[in-house]
């Protein structure tokens, strides 16, 4: 069996590596935290507190399982693999290195942002079955939130798109051999970060799980590993929007030779999930409706804009 | 023994207007009372009392602008009454002026067989909670009153207990029982109709939702459960319901010893400290008459302002944890922690040290105690401003904050509001200033004052003080006098040790006023003090004993809270967390 682009190996490999990063993202972000917030952090379990995500599988997976009798059964139970495959399956596009990746798709751009609008739906049902009302507030919000910020997510990235040509990641990734799109495309760089924070609704943007609002949101009534999905969705889902930014904006996995690219890959991608944590620790929560009037008054004609100048700029190009 | 006489000379324009009122109101007096505390009595009818109160707001010489406290005493076990109307019942209106440096005490005389008074809600707004409170703790009834139920004590509660009859512990009562029938009955009692708590189910457009915010929740800084009725996220109307946190400090106040009551009082508002028995022994040493040396006034402003500090960080910290922002509360508890290190190192306990006492301090400061507050007060500046960066002058916070909550002075007056939240307003109105007490009026301090009255502003305001008590201590420190950290009068509790071991009558002395305790004149003191969260009082009754008679504690919060409909409606639920927030509660507080 040979390691390339499409092999079981390497799916089960990138599957793996993943799953496992986005869990121990976990302690990496409460050490981060606790570094930034003039504390301890988890650090009793095994060396520096390593395996305290263990102990937090371990507990997760022995709880209770536990569906509220007043629930809707199915769509309860249905809600939390959702956002888990769809994170899962936007990975499959990422070109991680030459070589490395699930499948090339020529509508590698489109894919993403179609598994982005299904994950919607994970939050959106987890908050309406779980008939609480602090869970239908949290599933109201982030049906909203996730469905405005969709628009400028995917008109942000158009930019990238016009420039390089194509919608598969491995060939955008390639065409910035000569330059990183984040100089021509700082604008639409800042517009995806803020949209993608809302995507994966993380604070400053966790509006629809707003713990000091709505307890937790639309998540509440869940317990065991059907929360723990929700909780590893939202860091599966950081690693995916920050995979992205280096994808489209930093050149991938391109950089000097003395690093073998997966590894330029993982480090450009780690500066962005930490950038993430340290965006939770430093901003406070706008309020909802303050959210949705900077995503349509301020974010949409600024990202529409971008996209014209872009457009605008290659036309002039290929005219010359 | 005999009543103690009223031995303060009253203000003399108070006293001009206690006679003017006595000339005027000749058929609504019955009755004119003095005591040591220079607020003067007025006893007056039941028809006269709104009369009287309608003037003293609007048209008297000196004008009462606000309802301070409301509460009741029962008054049939009481020995010493010499010279006061005969009652049952009675009903105490503490009415205070903010114009000038008084307060005047009104009270009417109930018999327990007709127990109603009219209500005075249509003159004070914030007489609604104390009147239920008066309703649910003795029965007494107000005429009139928009919603006379209980507000303490669950609804299905019988009897009234701070009546006299009432038991104070548990072990006077039968032991509890649960049957099947009392929990269908207890059950159903909870069960939540709109229509009781003054909410309509519908409007002509839509269908309203009614949120259950608390007891338990994130935000509600304790036990505190607010109904919402929302339109969408847009509050409709949001009524408070207090009373989780309730347990009985006042009849506690009753079967305690003077001394022993002390830590009782740390736990009101707990985030206070000694801050609470500064009031509270205040009161005492008035009645009792001790005067306390210079060192012990130092000693006690000193800690006050440390634990007003502690108790504004743990605010501020929590305010922008509830609007959000995640790093300051951990940055803001590592300096409170440093607080109370200090306070550790001087009292040997951190936050409910207990330990001031009857005329005087539990024991004198240690050894170079000023070391390390000294390194503290040179620590906290840098502190503050990089807070002021991370915090005050975040663009999101400011844009979740200000214009949010906003209330104007006579709002605020009318709803009983006082400390951070009647300054944010723009009246500069700070009892340490405009009363002062404790040697207060030998400090250098501001009292900062803002001007739109939001959310934002009473945080402004509380930074502020945080500073402004920074300086305090520094005086403290810096100007330290010396001398006895007890004052030598025979109530002190305990006495000076020294003198125990001299002469036989001290210790005998001390063994009593240990044993039993100090007995305290037949008086009545009110002492105010302003706290960490506003006005506190202290509403002693002494009947001659080693204990309290009444003991009524007026407590910032609970008028606070009283307001949150009126400053929340229309907002929506991320609003409300900002409100809660910036009032700064603890529900120890608000229910005693």
């Amino acid at each position: 069996m040979k390691f390339e682009v499409g092999s079981a190996l390497s799916i089960a490999a990138i599957l793996f590596t993943v799953i496992v990063v986005a869990a121990m993202l976990i302690w990496v972000e409460r050490r981060l935290l606790g570094l930034w917030q003039e504390r301890l952090g988890p650090n009793r379990v095994g060396p520096f507190g390593l395996l305290q995500v263990v102990a937090d599988m371990i507990k997760i997976f022995t709880k209770e399982d536990w569906v509220p009798p007043f629930a809707d059964r199915f769509s309860f139970l249905l809600a939390p693999p959702i956002i888990m495959v769809v994170i899962l399956l936007s990975f499959s596009v990422i070109p991680f290195a030459p070589g490395v990746g699930v499948i090339d798709s020529d509508i590698g751009v489109l894919f993403v942002l179609a598994m982005a609008s299904l994950g919607a739906y994970s939050v959106m049902l987890g908050g309406l079955s779980s008939n609480n009302k602090y869970a239908l507030l949290g599933s109201l919000r982030a049906a909203a939130q996730m469905v405005s910020y969709e628009v400028f997510m995917g008109i942000s990235l158009l930019g990238v798109v016009a420039l390089a040509g194509t919608f598969n990641l491995r060939e955008i990734v390639l065409s910035q051999a000569d330059g990183w799109y984040i100089l021509p495309q700082c604008v639409g760089f800042l517009i995806f970060v803020i949209a993608g924070v809302a995507e994966s609704h993380r604070l400053p943007f966790d509006i629809p799980e707003a713990e000091q609002e709505i307890v937790a949101g639309y998540h509440t009534e869940y317990s065991g590993m059907k929360f723990g999905m929700f909780f590893v969705g939202e860091y599966l889902g950081v690693v995916l929007v920050s995979s992205l930014i280096v994808v489209l904006f930093f050149g991938g996995w391109l950089g000097p030779a003395f690093l073998p690219p997966i590894v330029w890959f993982v480090l450009k991608a780690s500066v962005f999930v930490a950038f993430f944590v340290l965006l939770r620790a430093a901003i406070p929560r706008p309020r909802y409706d303050q959210l949705m009037n900077y995503g349509w008054l301020f974010l949409l004609p600024l990202s529409l804009l971008n996209l014209l100048l872009t457009g605008a700029f290659v036309l002039w190009q290929e005219g010359m | 023994m005999a009543v103690a006489e009223d031995t303060t000379e009253l203000d003399p324009s108070l006293a001009n207007l206690v006679e003017e009122l006595s000339l005027r109101f000749e058929q609504e007096i019955v009755a004119v009372q003095g005591y040591r505390d220079g607020i003067p009595v007025l006893w007056v009818t039941a028809t006269g009392l709104k009369t009287l109160m309608h003037y003293l707001r609007s048209s008297a010489s000196i004008r009462f602008q606000m309802l301070f406290d409301l509460s009741a005493i029962d008054e049939r076990a009481r020995v010493h009454r010499e010279g006061q109307p005969a009652s049952d019942f009675t009903v105490c209106y503490h009415l205070m002026s903010f114009t000038h440096p008084c307060d005047i005490r009104l009270k009417l005389a109930l018999s327990v067989s007709a127990l109603s008074a009219p209500t005075v809600t249509d003159v004070w707004p914030n007489a609604n909670w104390y009147e239920r409170e008066c309703w649910d703790m003795f029965g007494i009834v107000f005429e009139g009153h928009p919603n006379l139920s209980r507000i303490m004590l669950p609804p299905t509660w019988e009897g009234h207990p701070l009546r006299k009859e009432h038991p104070a512990r548990a072990t006077e009562m039968e032991p509890y029982s649960l049957s099947q029938e009392r929990q269908q009955h207890e059950q159903e009692a909870l069960r939540f109709n709109p229509e009781q708590w003054g909410m309509t189910r519908e409007s002509k457009n839509s269908e309203f939702m009614f949120l259950n915010l608390g007891p338990n929740h994130p935000s509600v800084h304790g036990v505190f459960r607010i109904a919402l009725q929302l339109d969408g996220e847009i509050l409709v109307d949001a009524v408070p319901d207090i009373g989780y946190h309730h347990r009985g400090a006042e009849k506690m106040g009753e079967r305690q010893s003077w001394h022993t009551y002390i830590p009782y009082t740390d736990r009101i508002d707990y985030l206070g400290g000694v801050m609470n028995n500064l009031p509270y022994v205040m009161a005492v040493e008035k009645m009792a008459g001790i005067e306390v040396p210079e060192r012990v006034k130092v000693i006690r402003v000193m800690l006050c302002e440390m634990f007003r500090i502690a108790s504004h960080l743990l605010f501020y910290g929590t305010f922008a944890q509830d609007v959000g922002q995640l790093s300051p509360v951990f940055y803001m508890f590592v300096d409170r922690e440093r607080v109370f290190n200090i306070i550790e190192s001087i009292c040997g306990a951190r936050m409910h040290p207990g330990w001031f006492r009857i005329g005087g301090v539990a024991q004198d400061l240690p050894v170079g105690w000023d070391k390390a507050i000294r390194e503290w007060l040179d620590f906290m500046p840098a502190r503050l401003r990089d807070y002021d960066t991370m915090v005050m002058n975040n663009g999101i916070l400011k844009r979740r904050t200000q214009g949010v909550g906003a209330y104007s002075t006579k709002d605020a007056l009318d709803w009983g509001i006082t400390g951070a939240g009647l300054r944010a307003t723009g009246l500069e109105y700070d009892y340490r200033k405009a009363r002062p007490y404790s040697g207060y009026e030998n400090f250098d301090f501001e009292v900062p004052v803002a001007a739109n009255g939001d959310c934002y502003d009473r945080c402004a305001i509380r930074v502020e003080e945080i500073r402004q008590s920074l300086r305090i201590i520094r005086q403290c420190v810096d100007n330290m006098p010396q001398g006895p950290y007890k004052s030598a009068h025979p109530a002190t509790t305990p006495p000076l040790k020294e003198k125990t071991r001299l002469d036989i009558e001290t210790l005998i002395n001390h063994f009593l006023s240990v044993s039993w305790g100090p007995v305290v004149p037949p008086q009545e003191v009110t002492t105010i003090i302003e706290a960490t969260k506003g006005l506190n009082s202290y509403y002693l009754v002494s009947d001659g004993g080693t204990g309290s008679y009444r003991t009524r504690i007026r407590t910032p919060s609970f008028a606070h809270l009283q307001m949150i409909p009126e400053i929340s409606r229309g907002f929506m639920v991320p609003d409300l967390i900002a409100i809660i927030a910036s009032i700064d509660f603890v529900m120890a507080d608000v229910d005693r």
